[in-house]
């Protein structure tokens, strides 16, 4: 069932000087219980943004402009206070980029179970130490950590177990959807498999919904099972992600999977992609795409591609994935199949 | 505790560091102190006696000895608490003057220390926590303007207002000219009595410097990710509030309390000289404007020393509140 | 062995302009970098108030002998006045008009505030850049020294200077003053410039064989000076201060006018007593409004060490 409804979600920076800017655009999407997703794209595409907007963790000057936020059908896109906050135990959670600096450096992993027992405990629940301690080391156990850690400050812990008494943390809510920002960005390769290895464990033992940030495409299509691309603050793509590796995608997909070296290769053609990304504090018309894209049509510059059915997924592209609602798009898409076409 | 031996040593270096300026403090300056000192001691009635001379050129400079072996008087001058007279004092020695009006400064400078700390440390929290919202702005731009008051003329004014013109409290002293100073009820809260202008005056002024730091290590620490992490567990806010922002940001605070005293001693002198309040500040005061050089030097050693322990003994509770030190 | 190539990107109409590549930024002349600082500085609202009343106070100095409507030093009046026509903030107990004595004393205040404040931050700068670049044993001596000037109280220490010294001219305060201000700028200056030293575009001026004076004043110093401009500001606020309290104590120079001599003489005359109420609080607010431009001052200082504004090589 879909645990996860998001329609037209808008996410706004508006600093106290200078430009606003929109790093969030119109954003649809849909999440099944159990699913795990990936979010990638560019630095600066935001998926991090989308992914604090989604657990109502934007702070000022980021604002969540406009949109819904279903969440098991509760609209918690208009919750604030003390009603949010409960929603936080058996509800969404965050674990943070690196869990470098996430833990409170003068309280003990033991305090830190304690604090969140706590702060979600219903009335007549009790968490005497022994019984914090009882979880903590289940919890510790469930990310593969010794109950040894209990005792330990987060200085005393590296980078990579702080990770996980983050991750150990976040399943104290039992939550139903946790999303991971670049869980592993700050962490070295041999750490980084290790924490994905047992996040993938945990998603598969627990059955919660899990949104995986990242930028790094490999991390991505190697755990997830479904794949969502975003540029300029929009999505892109959302495909199944095995598909992701063949076949015809959007334009933008087609080259960061180009930006990749295959190192089995005979011979490596590293591609950039030409041009940079759109200001955002502009509006864009059209496909924000198009001044990059090597497909571009004259009506990508004048209507924003809807997402639309492309394989077993779906694209926002006129060319790849030309939509109904718009019209003579499929005309266009035609003809750019059938080779016919001159870059207009 | 490679931490407390390092704070130890420090405190050790420091404290002879402290002594020997004492030492050659009086020997670097131009002219003779001995002689106008010996003068001065004369001329209030004090016998030259050849132990009185000797006691003045430990302390301020032998012309015959040299400067190792004054050295050597010197330091074992401290160790008994030998110090001299005090010309302006003529009936007791110095050490007896000191002794007498420490605990009226360690009373008012101590205690509204610690109350000016506390206050000025929860202020700053709240400040910094509702930053941007009026509540910050007027705690800031109140707190600006009141540390802006030279100490002693906030002195004047609430003496001016308070004491002179409405009579609400006494003009001077520490407590009620005539009486003996005792520890009866009745004089402890006559004591009590006088040292509530001094002490507000003081509170006032070091008030603002706290209100400030907090307020900025709060900043700080708020946008730390660990308060990030705890706000998306849905912890209370005000266990964030406390348990996270506050109890790491007061770090920075601690620290700088102990350098903090040598400004709250300098304060206490200026409000202790207008509101005439017995303490070491006044004490300073008059050795000040009567160039009584034994005291001054005496008292100089006494403030110097009290302040490296204050620091020492905050560098000890230190290690109670950060774990990361007690592992050096 | 494979071999990386590098593949000609696909021609796109309509790609994005090539972004020119920067000018590169020339070093602003001393003035353009002063004129720049204050228009930032004066859209800061805090940092305005402060270079208002700061403004006025140096007019007021500078003009004194024409704003001041009697001499400072002349007895000519009748001793223990009040306010009143001829004497708007009256008379001191020596008959002296106190309202030409406060327009007069503006120099004395102003000038050991900004000298004083100048002196200790040159003194802190030094220190702090020598001990910052320079590991090993001459940081370590330096920094213990700065930690002792730290921990020994500043203003008894004053006290205790002025005492001794026999000479009583206003540099005598200003050196005093200067003497024990210099270590908490010290110390910041160090960290900043211990922080510097490991950066690539010192590491890399060092390597293309600039001496050591050259790298500290050219690559340096230059991206402190949002923290010296700091440290002046808050060196010159404790120098008006500590000027007005050795005045205050009657440690100053007895002969000249400054607002701290007057309330000196507003003590010993019992001011309280005779009721001469703006004899004591005049000098204060004077005294408490100069402190209070550098502080709202340094408040702008803070915001332009904002990497917004900062230039930056």
């Amino acid at each position: 069932m879909t645990l996860l409804d998001v329609h037209g979600v808008n996410v706004v920076y508006e600093p106290s000087r200078g430009t606003r800017i929109w790093s969030v655009r119109e954003v649809d999407l849909a999440l099944e219980e159990g699913e795990f997703v990936g979010l990638v794209g560019e630095s600066g595409c935001g998926k991090s943004t989308l992914g604090f907007a989604l657990t109502r963790m934007l702070r000022a000057p980021a604002r969540l402009e406009n949109g819904v936020i279903q969440f098991d059908g509760v609209d918690v896109a208009s919750l604030s206070g003390e009603v949010l906050r409960r929603q936080r135990r058996n509800g969404f959670a965050i674990v943070l980029q690196s869990g470098m600096n996430a833990l409170n450096p003068v309280r003990n992993v033991e305090d830190h179970f304690a604090d969140i027992l706590k702060a979600h405990a219903r009335s007549g629940e009790h968490h005497p130490r022994a019984a914090v301690r009882r979880r903590g080391a289940e919890l510790l156990g469930k990310v593969r950590l010794d109950p040894a850690v209990l005792a330990k400050f987060p200085f005393e812990l590296s980078g990579g177990m702080r990770q996980r008494v983050s991750i150990a943390l976040v399943l104290a809510l039992e939550p139903r959807m946790i999303v991971f920002d670049e869980p592993t960005t700050a962490l070295d390769v041999i750490v980084q498999k290790a924490v994905m290895k047992t996040i993938q464990e945990l998603q598969q033992e627990s059955g919660f919904t899990a949104i995986l940030i990242s930028h790094d495409l490999g991390v991505v299509l190697e755990s997830t099972n479904r794949v969502m691309v975003m540029y300029a603050g929009r999505i892109v793509e959302d495909q199944p992600s095995k598909d992701l590796v063949r076949g015809l995608h959007h334009p933008y997909t087609e080259a960061l999977l180009r930006c990749y070296a295959d190192p089995r290769a005979e011979e490596i053609h590293l591609a950039g992609i030409p041009g940079s990304p759109p200001d955002l504090s502009l509006p864009v018309s059209g496909c924000a795409f198009a001044p990059r894209c090597p497909l571009v049509q004259d009506i990508c510059w004048k209507v924003v591609p809807p997402l639309a059915p492309l394989g077993r997924g779906l694209a926002a592209c006129h060319v790849r994935a030309p939509s109904d609602k718009v019209p003579g798009a499929k005309a266009v898409a035609a003809k750019v199949a059938s080779g016919r076409v001159g870059q207009t | 505790m490679r931490y407390v031996a390092r704070k130890g040593a420090l405190f050790l270096i420091t404290l002879w560091g402290a002594i020997t300026l004492n030492f050659l403090l009086p020997r670097l300056m131009p002219g003779s102190p001995v002689d106008a000192a010996l003068a001065r001691l004369a001329s209030s009635g004090v016998p030259i006696t050849n132990a009185e001379r000797q006691a003045v050129e430990i302390q301020l400079g032998s012309p015959h000895a040299s400067l190792l072996s004054q050295y050597g008087d010197y330091l074992s001058g401290i160790v008994h608490l030998n110090f001299g007279s005090s010309y302006s004092f003529p009936t007791e020695t110095v050490a007896q003057t000191i002794g007498k009006a420490a605990p009226w400064t360690l009373g008012l400078v101590g205690v509204t220390t610690i109350v000016a700390f506390i206050i000025g440390t929860l202020l700053g929290v709240y400040a910094g926590w509702r930053r941007g919202k009026p509540a910050d702005t007027t705690v800031t731009l109140g707190a600006t303007f009141l540390a802006a008051f030279p100490p002693f003329w906030l002195g004047l004014l609430l003496l001016y207002v308070l004491a002179f013109k409405l009579s609400l409290f006494p003009i001077k002293g520490g407590y009620n000219p005539g009486e003996t100073p005792n520890l009866s009820p009745s004089f402890l809260a006559d004591a009590v009595y006088h040292s509530i202008l001094p002490a507000v005056t003081l509170a006032i002024t070091t008030l603002s410097g706290w209100v400030f730091g907090m307020r900025n290590n709060m900043i700080n620490t708020l946008g730390e990710d660990y308060v990030t992490f705890a706000e998306a567990n849905g912890l209370r806010t005000r266990t964030i509030a406390l348990l996270y922002a506050a109890r790491n940001a007061i770090l920075p605070n601690v620290t700088a309390f102990g350098l903090s005293l040598g400004a709250v001693v300098g304060g206490s002198v200026l409000v202790e000289g207008v509101f005439s309040y017995p303490g070491l500040g006044n004490l300073l005061y008059i050795a000040v404007s009567n160039h009584d050089f034994p005291l001054m030097q005496a008292l100089f050693l006494v403030i110097t020393v009290t302040m490296l322990v204050a620091i020492f003994v905050v560098d000890l509770l230190y290690v109670r509140l950060d774990p990361r030190v007690r592992q050096a | 062995m494979s071999i990386v190539t590098s593949v000609p990107p696909p021609t796109v109409p309509g790609a994005a302009v090539q972004i020119p590549p920067g000018r590169a930024s020339s070093v602003p002349g001393p003035f353009r970098f002063i004129g720049r600082s204050l228009r930032t500085l004066w859209a800061n609202g805090k940092a305005r108030i402060g270079l208002v009343i700061l403004g006025l106070d140096i007019l007021v100095a500078l003009l004194a002998p024409l704003i001041a409507p009697h001499s400072p030093t002349a007895t000519t009046f009748p001793p223990y006045l009040g306010p009143n026509a001829t004497n708007w903030f009256g008379t001191t107990g020596n008959g002296q008009d106190v309202f030409s004595q406060m327009i007069y004393g503006a120099r004395i205040s102003l000038l050991v505030g900004i000298i004083a404040g100048a002196v200790a931050t040159f003194v802190a700068v030094t220190i702090g850049l020598i001990a910052g670049y320079r590991p090993g044993v001459v940081d370590e001596v330096l920094s213990f020294v700065t930690n002792l000037a730290l921990v020994i109280p500043g203003l008894p220490l004053m006290f205790i200077l002025a005492a001794y010294l026999k000479s009583r001219s206003v540099w005598t305060i200003v050196l005093v003053v200067a003497f024990t201000s210099w270590a908490t700028g010290a110390r910041v200056i160090r960290s900043q410039a211990s922080t510097l030293r490991t950066r690539e575009f010192v590491t890399s001026a060092q390597f293309s064989g600039e001496r050591l004076f050259r790298v500290v004043f050219r690559e340096i110093l230059p991206n402190m000076t949002s923290l010296v401009a700091g440290s002046f500001f808050a060196a010159a606020t404790a120098a008006v201060m500590a000027e007005a309290s050795l005045e205050f104590l009657g440690l100053g120079d007895p002969n000249t006018v400054s607002w701290g001599t007057i309330l000196y003489y507003a003590q010993q005359q019992n001011a309280l007593l005779t009721g001469q109420w703006v004899m004591i609080f005049a000098p204060g607010l004077a005294i408490a409004l100069l402190a209070l431009s550098f502080t709202l001052v340094n408040f702008g200082v803070d915001a332009l060490s904002n990497p917004r504004l900062r230039e930056k090589s």
